[in-house]
């Protein structure tokens, strides 16, 4: 069974399910993630959820979807190339920030956590790297100081939940509030302006005519596939996610990996802060507003199973960018924030209702597959 | 103490109606005091009495959890205001993120009878009945900038005029693209967050730019911070390929509109800013950038309800208005910024 090597587009209607997924018997994928590193040829959008090839079409559909929509409602500019081509450009943009802290977001979840603080790291970051003291040692000087203060804020997250044994929930909901207060205290209640041309152009600045905040997302999506993927860390994650006493029992060390887990993500939300300051050329308290939200629900969307054990980068990656959608379909139609609002909620719920559907049937037929290949 | 019965005697003086000689003599050095003028009102509303040190009050403030520019100058302001009379005793509470956390701790500072308090509600209406209830208590409401629906909630309220702000910037770009002869012009908002106050603003500028024949093609509303400015910017500039003007609700929401202009590389419009930061009013006075006026709604009301409230407190009147009392209501009026005048606003810019 281990070596099942399925072709995802041949047996679409019954596919075999490879061994490390779903990790309904974690202690099995834990053992299965440290005899050997990957579990055959998985094609890239895979991931590790066995529905995952599924789950994804199933998203750049409802993209594909989105995009015919505006298309529709607005001919005159979907006519021009150049513009469609600058929108597409604007779309990964805008889900650039949002698209990096949902990498973080999603290690967390599938390793049995929430990170509520994400957006308050990222404000936290973006106002310590813009403060007058900081930005007289220039740029190097600010954008360690954004990474520091993240990895920083996400250790602070991991022992409180590791070694001090608090609900993720309360852990990172307690920092998303001591964060802010801390962002506005060091920012004097001000607006940071950013002096720093360095830190500014990179959000102005394109390469080959892509700007390169998209480059920026691409490589930490890269970087968290292959982490998740190739590498024992992420084995252990889907692991520790998937039942954390199994795993232990498996020899992996579970309050560690949970601890690295959150400095991961709080690494991830100080490249976010970076980029934020960059586009708004300063950093404030208020910033990144409710980040913590739109990435929770990027990762739903994108198959990552809240209660842990399951989950795609990809599958997140395209969450974020159906969000960014909708809110560029908006504001292309002029349409109001309050019907946009309405709408993200709508697709949030219409996900998670697929999701339950998806995976009783996956269950069902684990179920049936451990019958046939015990007898 | 010396002090302080100087200024009542000065009172019962004026009350007397005997004030002709007395307000010449305690006024002796404002030099504009004609003695034709200077009749009982006129001196009643002397401002250097205004100054004048009276009776020591104790102020408390409350306004919402600062946590961006305009917010920040406005407890900063109230502050500094405060240390500059010697007779004025500031006790601020923290206001909180939400209406809820601000009814909490203005109950405590009821509690602790303060002379009068100063209130920038999160949201008027969520407030009224804790200030209403100070009210009872004979401790007087200032109300500032967010107006309780009940008037018995409050003895002055002073507040900026959203409506006028909308109403300004919609003559200017109307104006604007009027003398340029531009004939359907294609206009964007971005506005702040969707609280009353911005709804009252979008109004106000829909119908200023009607007189003008004129309407807004694209509105987003932005949180009134950069980062969030900059993200419906840039989604308003991919929305129109072509604008002729911006206005844009909020100067410090403005720096990141001004990031998503520079980005997008787009110039072909001209923007209008509102509040009136002391970024703005630089960037009007260089003109480098697409920005070329700001629609006043300053901060500095903070400081004008601090002294207001301590004249209330003394029972003095208001200088140069010829009442016993400060009135009931103050609205500033919307000032344009432009190149030409911006100058003389640098000391309001926050």
């Amino acid at each position: 069974m281990s070596d099942a090597t399925p072709t995802p587009t041949a047996t679409p209607e019954r596919p075999q399910l490879p061994a490390q997924s779903p990790p309904v018997d974690p202690a099995e994928t834990a053992v299965a993630s440290n005899k050997s590193g990957s579990g055959g040829k998985l094609s890239w959008w895979r991931g590790d959820g066995g529905d995952g090839a599924k789950r994804n079409l199933g998203l750049i559909g409802v993209l594909a979807a989105l995009i015919v929509v505006g298309a529709v409602t607005k001919p005159d500019l979907y006519g021009d190339p150049n513009w469609v081509w600058n929108n597409v450009l604007a779309i990964l943009q805008l889900a650039s920030v949002v698209g990096v802290v949902t990498v973080g977001m999603t290690f967390v979840i599938i390793g049995g956590g929430i990170d509520l603080s994400v957006g308050a790291i990222v404000a936290l970051a973006g106002v310590w790297c813009t403060t007058v003291a900081t930005q007289s040692y220039g740029a190097a000087g600010m954008i360690f100081t954004a990474l520091a203060v993240g990895i920083c804020v996400g250790l602070v997250n991991g022992v409180l939940i590791s070694y001090g044994r608090l609900v993720p929930f309360i852990a990172t909901l307690a920092m998303l509030v001591a964060a802010r207060g801390l962002a506005a205290s060091i920012s004097n209640k001000q607006t940071q302006v950013s002096s720093s041309t360095f830190i500014n152009d990179i959000a102005a600045r394109k390469v080959i005519g892509i700007p390169i905040l998209v480059y920026i997302l691409g490589a930490v999506v890269l970087a968290g596939w292959v982490v998740l993927n190739r590498t024992t860390f992420g084995r252990r994650t889907i692991a520790v996610g998937g039942n954390p006493e199994a795993a232990r029992l498996a020899g992996i060390n579970v309050r560690r990996h949970t601890m690295l887990l959150y400095a991961l993500s709080g690494l991830c939300c100080g490249i976010a802060a970076i980029m934020l300051t960059s586009q708004a050329t300063s950093a404030q308290a208020a910033m990144a507003n409710l980040y913590e939200l739109d990435a929770i629900a990027a990762a739903i969307i994108g198959g990552t199973l809240l209660s842990g054990g399951r989950g795609t980068i990809v599958g997140s990656l395209l969450g974020v960018i159906i969000f960014a959608t909708i809110t560029n379909l908006f504001a292309i139609n002029g349409l109001s924030i309050e019907a946009q609002n309405m709408v993200k909620g709508g697709i949030i719920v219409a996900a998670v209702l697929v999701q339950q559907f998806q995976f009783k049937s996956v269950t069902r037929l684990l179920a049936r597959n451990r019958v046939t290949t015990a007898t | 103490m010396t002090q302080h019965s100087r200024d009542l005697s000065r009172r019962r003086l004026l009350f007397g109606g005997a004030a002709v000689g007395a307000a010449t003599l305690l006024t002796a050095c404002t030099s504009n005091d004609t003695p034709a003028a200077s009749t009982q009102t006129k001196a009643a509303g002397n401002s250097e009495g205004n100054n004048a040190p009276g009776k020591k009050v104790v102020i408390g403030f409350s306004a919402p959890a600062a946590d961006h520019g305009w917010m920040g100058a406005i407890h900063a302001n109230a502050k500094a205001q405060a240390a500059a009379y010697s007779d004025v005793e500031f006790k601020e509470v923290d206001g909180g993120s939400n209406s809820e956390a601000q009814r909490s701790t203005l109950g405590t500072l009821i509690a602790q009878k303060p002379d009068i308090i100063v209130v920038l509600p999160h949201d008027g209406k969520e407030v009224n009945a804790v200030a209403l209830q100070a009210m009872q208590a004979g401790i007087p409401i200032v109300n500032l900038d967010r107006a309780f629906p009940d008037a018995l909630a409050s003895r002055l309220v002073i507040k900026g005029d959203n409506y006028g702000m909308g109403v300004s910037a919609g003559h200017y770009i109307g104006k604007m693209l009027k003398d340029k002869g531009v004939a359907n012009p294609i206009i964007g908002e971005i506005a702040g967050l969707e609280i009353p106050l911005t709804v009252e603003r979008s109004e106000g500028f829909k119908a200023a730019l009607a007189t003008y024949g004129f309407k807004v093609n694209n509105r987003r509303s932005a949180e009134f911070t950069s980062d969030s400015g900059q993200r419906e910017a840039s989604q308003l500039l991919q929305a129109l390929p072509k604008i002729d003007a911006i206005w844009n609700h909020d100067d410090d929401q403005g720096i990141g509109v001004l990031a998503a202009i520079k980005q997008a590389n787009r110039s072909e419009f001209f923007m209008v800013g509102g509040a009136g930061s002391k970024l703005a009013i630089d960037a009007i006075k260089a003109d480098n950038t697409v920005l070329k006026a700001t629609v006043t709604y300053n901060p500095s009301m903070a400081s004008s309800a601090v002294s207001l409230a301590r004249l209330v407190a003394q029972g003095r009147g208001l200088g140069d208005l010829t009442e016993l009392q400060v009135p009931k209501e103050v609205t500033l009026a919307s000032e344009t910024i432009t190149k030409e005048n911006a100058s003389s606003y640098d000391k309001l810019g926050f």
